[in-house]
């Protein structure tokens, strides 16, 4: 029994990784064949390197998931911090429409930003759908994420030591700072590393509210479309590797956390 | 209403970008481009009955097939020793936070017929198979890439279980079957639930997938809600009333689910 437990894991597991071991694997194949082998280069990560329209793709990428998680993890922050004081009834609506992105079908969301986006750019002439608009949807889909993980940490505090604090002279925002940001501080790390992989992942949403504007998953997907250069599978080894290193902080830190929690 | 004051700019930005936006399609679905209320829209759409019907399906297909070599994985994952069970939920999330469209390309170079399955098809001697662009590898490709999202929430249901309901049923005489069916499985509910929403609701709305590996062939209802807002037949009208029966749809859906965890007496009716 225990046997046929660990087959069946090992099973998945290659099931799982099978594919993206194949797209690494060619991306130092010497000829364009996806299935011949025909010796080790790393002519397609030079290649990739001096491609222009990637090089934006992955600037814009860069910039959208740093602004992005930025404004999201502060905005989340505030909001799961008010939400924690709010009354009951309020903080049920509000947290049913924190989750209706994340219920959402993605493609919903993105027609329904690209609608707004057009709606507002017709009448007033502002918010050109371009990198501004794809900020605002990246903030849109990555607060949820922010406020989830921070709300089970502000759950986690005692109350009272901002109330100490509060004893000893702080006002309330020196007590905020000191006393309420340091103890939750590491649900808004996670959250802002969630929201910045996310960022950097999203496709769908980007497609319909971004315009003319590519960024790294677009341009993977225009290059699917077109005839397959081998410089996509480098583009995906390398990125598989950001978000594989990403993952293992995110990991490490939550792992850290539990032992700092199990040693109190 | 009394806001708090830090809650205000979040309340305003979630209005403005998910409230609004929602408004609009509904707006312009039961409207005419000139502006005028119609149903024409909505009428138009359930013309397309045969792609919703196709996509509900392929759906489903796939939410079961994830559940069936999801459950007992989740299953296999909850039963390690408590240590390394962080480790294998760590591997299973990695390929999910890669980017799914280069997983399904992924498959588009395995599944080809001149790709590699094929190579190896006709490598043992076999007739080479058309795999490509059928229904099949569509349902390949969502299994593929949503299988985390059903094993996820079924382990981290079955991690939670107390250990000593199970000895508890043990002692009162349960075999191994009967403590797994009367015990285990109800306890699991509400991971299953979960696990088939967050699994139904990207399948019945990609468009990703059915387009990369189904070859375009294989209409589903994402795709003609793209087609409607960036393709050649630009029709935002027609697209958010589309969009506003997938929502309609996925809502029904997760209903009837939900209805499964609510009522655990009427569940073990069913056992």
């Amino acid at each position: 029994m225990k046997i046929l437990n660990k087959i069946y894991m090992v099973l998945i597991f290659i099931f799982l990784y099978a594919p993206i071991f194949v797209l690494i694997a060619f991306s130092f194949n010497d000829s364009k064949s996806r299935v011949v082998w025909s010796g080790f280069t790393l002519k397609w990560y030079f290649k990739l390197f001096e491609n222009q329209e990637i090089l934006s793709a992955f600037y814009n990428t860069l910039i959208i998931a740093t602004v992005s998680a930025l404004v999201a993890t502060i905005l989340g922050t505030a909001a799961a911090v008010g939400i924690s004081q709010s009354k009951k009834w309020q903080k049920k609506l509000i947290m049913n429409v924190t989750n209706l992105p994340m219920i959402n079908p993605e493609i919903v969301t993105g027609v329904s930003l690209m609608l707004l986006f057009v709606f507002i750019y017709n009448t007033f002439g502002i918010f050109k759908p371009g990198l501004i608009t794809l900020i605002c949807a990246h903030t849109t889909f990555c607060l949820p994420y922010v406020i989830l993980s921070v709300m089970p940490k502000l759950r986690q505090m005692d109350p009272h030591i901002y109330e100490a604090a509060r004893d000893l002279g702080c006002d309330p925002l020196r007590a905020f700072m000191k006393v309420v940001i340091p103890g939750i501080m590491p649900g808004i790390i996670t959250g802002m590393i969630m929201s910045f992989t996310m960022s950097i992942d999203d496709f769908v949403i980007s497609y319909f509210a971004g315009g003319m504007v590519q960024t790294l998953p677009i341009a993977v997907y225009s290059m699917t479309r077109k005839i397959v250069s081998p410089e996509i599978n480098a583009l995906s080894s390398v990125m598989f590797i950001v978000v594989f290193v990403l993952l293992i902080v995110i990991n490490f830190r939550q792992e850290k956390d539990r032992l700092r929690g199990a040693k109190k | 209403m009394k806001i708090k004051p830090n809650l205000f700019p979040y309340v305003l930005w979630m209005s403005f970008f998910v409230i609004v936006p929602l408004i609009l399609v509904i707006i312009f679905a039961f409207s005419t481009p000139e502006g005028g209320f119609t149903l024409d829209n909505i009428i138009y759409a359930t013309k397309y009955s045969a792609v919703f019907w196709r996509s509900i399906v392929l759906g489903a297909v796939s939410t079961f097939v994830c559940l069936i070599i999801g459950y007992p994985m989740a299953y296999c994952i909850a039963k390690i020793k408590a240590n390394f069970q962080s480790v294998f939920i760590m591997l299973l999330m990695i390929p999910m936070w890669t980017s799914f469209l280069l997983r399904t390309y992924a498959w588009m170079t395995i599944l080809e017929y001149n790709g590699l399955l094929n190579k190896l098809i006709a490598f043992l001697g076999f007739e080479k198979i058309n795999m490509i662009n059928t229904p099949g590898a569509v349902v390949l490709g969502m299994v593929y890439n949503f299988l985390p999202y059903m094993i996820l929430p079924i382990y981290t249901v079955l991690s939670k279980i107390d250990k000593k309901v199970i000895e508890a049923a043990q002692d009162l005489g349960a075999n191994k079957i009967t403590v797994f069916k009367k015990v285990v499985f109800p306890l699991s509910l509400a991971g299953v639930v979960s696990g088939i929403t967050m699994v139904f609701v990207p399948s019945v709305s990609t468009f990703v997938v059915s387009k990369m590996l189904g070859g375009g062939a294989i209409l589903m209802i994402g795709d003609l809600i793209e087609m409607q807002f960036l393709g050649n037949a630009y029709n935002p009208y027609l697209g958010s009333a589309v969009s506003l029966v997938l929502m309609v749809i996925i809502m029904i859906c997760m209903g009837i689910t939900n209805k499964l965890d609510e009522d655990p007496n009427e569940q073990n009716m069913i056992l």
